[in-house]
């Protein structure tokens, strides 16, 4: 290293009219060895391991709760918890087959509110011209939404929904959960559309399709994978959400049923409350439950999370 | 699309060129849609508060009590709770979360590795070679994950985790150096150190994702004239990636403060929702959030605008530091694409 250097400097350093100098004379090659007594390298050692440790630090907790979830949740999960109804309070047993079913329900609707708001908008983004006003307008929007406090949007439902049709419902926790997926699935469809190479669109539109069959036939299609990546992360997030459900759809005991008919304008179970619920009880029966319900949740968020990016994978790309 | 035999194009039809026309017409519409929500989620709460406002005046964000009983409201302690913990969150995320982007970004683990393959000579197998990289990725996956976790876990975990196992640590410290005010008070329970470290848990992630990317998008050209000039790694590190990136991180760390600000079920599940101005840390609090997380499901109609008023309160703060945090990150990328 030491060599390499003096022969780079003995090139550059010999200027016209300045005498031939052996430019090696006067150096101190101990002068460039690396060594830990440098305060300079010292330093650079030490804060090279104190990134790690921290690194090392943040990722703690994560095992922690892993390992929390698994060993308190894990030793509790039984069939029973899937099919059967919350405990009351001193009762032993019970299950929370109604909060899993609400949370799909739940989710589902909202995806269902927010998949076509979000792809229109996103096809309309990324087909706009470049410097378009209204498409940067609403890609900050959606980046603003990203940052939408949760519990603002259960404000929001709660205004608009509960106090309009007059009750909790499964229908006013979807409509808050749409409004926190919506930028998901807006942005990262906007990019997927986006990466879709623009032969493809140019030959679409030379074959003499219009743009609304280019979009459908060729654009939405090829993009699907990423589009598909969006949605799921979107769902992911929805899913473990607690905030907006705890006055728009709040909780129940009993399955989202009246009669013999799924009901969605009564107050629906999920598992983001129940866990919440149930975490703050003094029972022993219903905190075990919610450790099993939250190892449950975060089962299903990271199973959807980790198909939405193996999809992400598949699309082709320019 | 045409099926006919002689020409295989065709002219669209009046009703494809209507159809075209539609679904344009849609998309246009949609758009401004989304745009309008915000407005209509503002309006909303706007509209829900304004009652309130107009009969509690500006004398709800300055008084401390909120009794129903006595009709006597104030967010006061609110307010100062949410500053407080988000301000103390921030400062440990932002730490960890600018420490592990550069952990990542400056490759150490794949480095790590790679020297143990050296070691074994094999670090140009077909299989082991590509193990640095594979390592790195994982690591990034698994700060991603911490983001993935719902709130409500965090919040189980600092009840039966964090809490007892900081108890004992905190209440020593209180014994002991309790004229100290940060430690003015014992730990009971719930109390704003647990909601604090819960919440720089779920912060760090979007400091890390966003810091990252903007520490690997300064140009390499920069790295290669620093160590040119003989400069250590960490010289370069402090006195060139980082100031470059500088506008990238500031942007990531204002939306992850907007974040904590918003963040609900950790906190009401930690902070202990009572309503002390505390500069403790061991002290319960309250949030503006947890307030409504905690009084919303059985409010009365009265108490209802109230809270509106406070969910409007908290939506200003939010919806201007995620504002200009969105602001920042948009310059910061377009200052990059001409230096590349």
């Amino acid at each position: 290293m030491a060599t390499h250097d003096a022969t780079a400097s003995s090139l550059t350093s010999r200027g016209p009219g300045e005498p031939e100098l052996n430019p090696l004379a006067g150096v101190d090659f101990a002068e460039l060895e690396k060594s830990l007594r440098r305060p300079r390298t010292l330093i650079n050692v030490l804060l090279s391991w104190l990134v790690a440790g921290m690194t090392l630090v943040a990722l703690i907790p994560l095992f922690s709760v892993i390992w929390m979830l698994l060993w308190r949740g894990g030793r509790k999960l039984s069939l029973a918890l899937f099919t059967q109804l919350p405990p009351a309070a001193l009762e032993q047993g019970g299950g929370f087959g109604n909060a899993i079913v609400g949370t799909l329900i739940v989710v589902a609707l909202a995806a269902l509110i927010s998949m076509p708001l979000g792809i229109l908008s996103a096809v309309f983004m990324a087909q706009a011209p470049e410097g378009n006003r209204l498409a940067s307008v609403v890609r900050f929007s959606a980046k603003v939404l990203t940052g939408f406090p949760s519990i603002l949007a259960g404000v929001f439902a709660y205004g608009a929904v509960v106090l309009t049709t007059g009750g909790y419902s499964a229908i006013a926790g979807a409509v808050a959960l749409s409004i926190l997926m919506l930028p998901t699935i807006m942005l990262t469809a906007e990019d997927a559309i986006r990466m879709v190479p623009g032969k493809m669109k140019e030959a679409a539109i030379g074959m003499g399709a219009t743009r609304t069959q280019t979009v459908l036939m060729v654009l939405l299609p090829t993009a699907s994978p990423g589009i598909l990546t969006g949605i799921m992360l979107a769902i992911a997030r929805g899913a473990g959400e607690t905030a907006p459900l705890l006055f728009t759809s709040l909780f129940s005991n009993y399955w989202p049923i009246s009669g013999h008919h799924l009901n969605l304008m009564q107050p629906t179970a999920s598992l983001a409350v129940l866990i919440y619920n149930f975490a703050g009880m003094p029972f022993q029966n219903q905190v075990e439950m919610a450790w099993a319900a939250a190892l449950v949740l975060v089962i299903m968020v990271l199973v959807t999370n980790l198909i939405g990016q193996s999809l992400s994978g598949r699309q082709v790309q320019s | 699309m045409a099926e006919e035999e002689k020409t295989i194009s065709q002219a669209p039809t009046g009703w494809q060129r209507g159809s075209d026309a539609a679904f344009r017409g849609l998309c246009h519409a949609f758009a401004w849609l989304s745009v309008l929500l915000i407005f209509f989620i503002v309006f909303k709460i706007a509209i829900a508060a304004a009652p309130a406002v107009r009969q509690y005046g500006l004398g709800f964000l300055t008084t401390r009590t909120w009794d129903p009983n006595k009709s006597q409201f104030g967010i006061l302690p609110e307010i100062w709770g949410t500053m407080y913990t988000s301000l103390l969150a921030l400062g440990i995320g932002a730490a960890f979360g600018v420490a592990a982007a550069v952990f990542l970004s400056e490759g150490y683990l794949g480095w790590f590795v790679f020297s143990i393959l050296k070691f074994f000579h094999v670090e140009f197998h077909t299989f082991w070679g590509k193990l640095p990289e594979r390592v790195e990725q994982a690591l990034k996956n698994l700060i991603e994950l911490l983001a993935a976790i719902p709130s409500v876990v965090y919040g189980l975990w600092g009840l039966f985790v964090i809490i007892p196992l900081i108890r004992p640590a905190c209440n020593w410290l209180h014994l002991k150096a309790g004229w100290f005010p940060l430690f003015g008070t014992d730990l009971s329970g719930p109390g704003v150190l647990p909601a604090v470290l819960v919440l720089s848990i779920m912060i760090l992630p979007t400091i890390t994702a966003i810091s990252r990317d903007a520490l690997v998008a300064v140009p390499p050209k920069l790295r290669m004239a620093a160590y040119g000039l003989g400069a250590t790694p960490w010289e370069t590190i402090l006195a060139v990636i980082l100031p470059t990136a500088a506008r990238g991180i500031v942007g990531g760390i204002l939306l992850a403060f907007g974040r904590a600000l918003g963040e609900t079920m950790a906190l009401a599940m930690l902070v202990g929702n009572s309503n002390i101005i505390s500069i403790s840390l061991f002290s319960p609090a309250n949030t503006l959030a947890a307030l409504l997380a905690n009084n919303f499901p059985e409010a009365q109609h009265k108490e209802v605008g109230l809270l509106m008023y406070a969910a409007l309160i908290l939506l200003g703060i939010t919806l201007v530091v995620n504002m200009i945090g969105a602001i920042i990150l948009q310059r910061a990328s377009v200052r990059f694409e001409g230096g590349k």
